[in-house]
């Protein structure tokens, strides 16, 4: 299942800054191989390359979210495989611009890869260590060299605690209260930024699961930030 | 918190000495009167004295010690759940500070705001809340009436019923026909009879392959149609067999004394009979006065009543628009309303009405689909925003998510209703 749609809405949804990268998406194989450095003190890539803190990254475009056998995945990466996610050059960008976004449980604990021209070299370089690399698309139709991030003034948004308890009784018939988990991931004592920003990539569908894509794709950026001062410390 | 906690508690207990000896307590506290612990009346009742703190006395007036959540009882009846894992108690609702009454609602006084009971205690109110659930419409299934609910089961009210449908499952035999009337719309659960023939074909599969089961539908369409049938023909190619109303299951009659099931004057020897008649509101929204027809119709914004501004009707017995008559509805008008009532009664802030609905469905073992939608209100109704529903041919790992998924879902809303510790 490919996530055209999502990243079409991506596109359109987020706020794009276009970059001037010239491969609309993968840029230059050999500068990227110094961007892997960044990657190196987990991930391997290349003949012989074996898991380590991370999955190797060989074969990587096409592959699913989590999708090696005999890698330790986080629950929250897993889950986003199931729910269709693919490795392709946009969703490859989103990821390593934001691990978060994609997956706010992920175990990789990395801050991102900010400048747009760097990942498109970066992913330039993977794009070699997969099959036949010659039939991937240099980028995805729909995909161009975005800016994944949330705007700044999303971020800045000071929510209202008491009407994110109000709107909270929305989540808690299906996240418990207590944080418990049975099924459906626990939502309480996240750091505020991690929150906006989940909610955020299910309100652009750039997390793909349907419940979530339309229960945050009603509310506004004011009832999420209010949402994410309310669950960032309520107790029992 | 601690303290205020404590002094809480001390009301309440006061309000249970007050409630034993019935007369007219001297109180400026403001009163809830809740009927109905379900769905609806349980959610209501614990967000009320849960964000309230003691400001308003809240009393839920419920008959039964343990309520049996309809919603997976037909995972119960499949074998995926045990009776005891569907079945809850009222003690985390007297600890957040709720006053509970297990009795029965027999009549409203609307004029001099008091609720009686069967006991004969008389509950004064400011604010009264039914969510009694459903009841069944006389004669809507010639040949049944509510007497005939041992030999021919509803089990459109989880618990003794359940059991029983499930002991005359079991008890089918080899090659026999489980017989299922269903219910013509509006009614509780709209996937709820065919959720239940997946689950007696899952149980039937493995113990008594060579069995029947017969749908007489009055409807032309069902919730979810194109994904059963799909699971059907899937898991189960040839063991179910629904008739509509082209075929005449428009017009069928039971004889619970022979175990027949006519079809448009055809007689069927049946082994289980499943009659699910029509439904209306639980009686005690009749009997306050407060339906037109079968069901109560409220008003969108805070599910009061267009009878009564002072009367709020939830869940099932409520005619509100567009959402499905579901426990997850239910839930979500409940939230709603509280914040209404608390604001009505305290001044507390009171937030635009926004619900939610989804239903999941189990078809077979981790073969998980599931419904949803968003709904606001409107000057008119409850109307439907956005939704989605699960796709037909779907991967096995989405629908095993999906189960998941409803497990989760499960704990959540069971947590939501009575608080954590049920
Ligand atoms: C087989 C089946 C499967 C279902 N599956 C799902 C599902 O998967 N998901 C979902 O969301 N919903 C499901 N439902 C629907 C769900 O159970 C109901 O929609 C929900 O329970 C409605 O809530 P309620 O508060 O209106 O009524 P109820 O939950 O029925 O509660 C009503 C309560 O009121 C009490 N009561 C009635 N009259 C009086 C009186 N006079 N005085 C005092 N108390 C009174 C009753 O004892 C009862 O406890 C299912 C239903 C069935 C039958
Ligand atoms: C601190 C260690 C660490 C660093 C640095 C790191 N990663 Fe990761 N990476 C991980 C871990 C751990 C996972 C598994 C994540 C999970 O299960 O949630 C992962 C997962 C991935 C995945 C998903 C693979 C799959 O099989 O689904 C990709 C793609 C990826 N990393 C790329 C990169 C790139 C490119 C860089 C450098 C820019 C990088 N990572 C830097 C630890 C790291
Ligand atoms: C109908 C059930 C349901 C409701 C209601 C619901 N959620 Fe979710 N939520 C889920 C499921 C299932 C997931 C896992 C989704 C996935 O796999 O991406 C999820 C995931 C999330 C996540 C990401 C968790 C993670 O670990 O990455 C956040 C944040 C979240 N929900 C917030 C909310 C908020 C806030 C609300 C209320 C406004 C809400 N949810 C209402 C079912 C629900």
């Amino acid at each position: 299942m490919r996530l055209a749609a999502a990243s079409l809405s991506l596109a359109a949804a987020l706020s794009i800054v276009a970059v001037g990268v010239s491969a609309q998406g993968l840029g230059d194989a050999a500068a990227g191989e110094k961007v892997f450095d960044e990657c190196k003190a987990c991930h391997q890539v290349g003949p012989g390359a074996r898991n380590r803190i991370g999955p190797h990254l060989n074969g990587l475009f096409g592959r699913k979210a989590a999708g090696l056998e005999g890698f330790h995945y986080s629950d929250s990466l897993r889950r986003a495989g199931t729910n269709g996610l693919e490795w392709h050059a946009d969703t490859l960008h989103a990821y390593i611009e934001n691990p978060r976004a994609f997956a706010s449980g992920t175990r990789m604990s990395y801050r991102g890869l900010k400048d747009p021209e760097e990942r498109a070299d970066l992913l330039a370089y993977l794009r070699g260590y997969s099959d036949a690399p010659i039939d991937i698309p240099e980028a995805d139709p729909t995909a161009t060299a975005t800016d994944h991030d949330l705007d700044p003034a999303i971020l800045a948004i000071v929510g209202d605690p008491e009407y994110g308890e109000y709107l909270s009784g929305e989540c808690t018939t299906c996240h418990q209260a207590d944080g418990n988990v049975d099924g459906i991931p626990s939502i309480t004592y996240w750091p505020e930024e991690d929150f906006v920003v989940a909610m955020h990539a299910y309100k652009n569908k750039q997390r793909s699961h349907p419940v979530m894509q339309m229960i945050a794709g009603r509310l506004n950026d004011e009832e999420i930030a209010a949402l994410a001062a309310y669950f960032k410390d309520i107790g029992n | 918190m601690a303290l205020d906690r404590r002094t809480f508690l001390g009301t309440s207990a006061a309000l249970t000495a007050a409630l034993a000896a019935p007369m007219v307590r001297a109180q400026a506290t403001p009163r809830v009167v809740v009927v109905g612990g379900g769905a609806g009346g349980a959610t209501a009742a614990r967000y009320i004295a849960k964000d309230s703190e003691g400001a308003i006395d809240v009393t839920l007036v419920e008959p039964t010690r343990t309520y049996y959540t309809c919603f997976f009882s037909n995972l119960y009846l499949g074998g995926f759940k045990e009776i005891e894992d569907i079945g809850h108690t009222y003690g985390g609702l007297a600890a957040n500070g709720v006053n509970v009454v297990h009795d029965w609602a027999i009549g409203v006084d609307r004029d001099a705001r008091t609720v009686s009971l069967a006991g004969g205690a008389s509950l004064p109110y400011d604010k009264l809340i039914l969510s009694p659930g459903i009841d069944f419409v006389d004669g809507a299934v010639p040949g049944w009436d509510i007497s005939a609910q041992n030999a021919m089961p509803h089990a459109y009210k989880a618990g003794s019923q359940s059991e029983l449908l499930k002991a005359q499952l079991m008890a089918m035999p080899q090659g026999g026909t489980y017989a299922m009337v269903a219910p013509p719309n509006p009614f509780r659960c709209p996937p709820g009879p065919y959720e239940r023939v997946s689950m007696v074909a899952h149980y039937l599969k493995a113990n008594n392959p060579t069995a029947k089961i017969l749908i007489a539908d009055p409807k032309e369409k069902f919730s979810k149609q194109g994904l059963f049938e799909e699971g059907w023909a899937n898991h189960y190619g040839g063991m179910v067999e629904r008739v509509g109303p082209d075929f005449g299951a428009d017009n069928v009659e039971v004889d619970p004394t022979a175990m027949t099931l006519s079809i448009d004057g055809v007689v069927e020897n049946v082994d289980v009979c499943n009659v699910i008649p029509a439904m209306k509101a639980g009686r005690i929204a009749e009997l306050a006065g407060v339906t037109d027809g079968r069901w109560a119709p409220v008003n969108a914004a805070d599910m009061s009543t267009k009878a009564d501004p002072d009367v709020y009707v939830l869940g099932d017995a409520a005619q509100q628009g567009d959402m499905p008559k579901s426990g997850f509805s239910a839930n979500s008008q409940a939230k709603v309303c509280a914040n209404a009532v608390r604001g009505a009664l305290t001044g507390s802030r009171v937030f635009p009405a926004k619900f939610a609905n989804t239903c999941w469905s189990l078809i077979e073992t981790n073969d998980g689909v599931k419904v949803g939608a968003t709904y606001e209100a409107t000057e008119e109704k409850i109307a439907k925003v956005d939704g989605f529903i699960s796709a037909t041919g779907e991967s096995a790992e989405v629908r095993k998510a999906t189960y998941e998924e409803s497990e989760g879902w499960y704990a959540g809303i069971v947590a939501d209703m009575f608080g954590a510790s049920a």
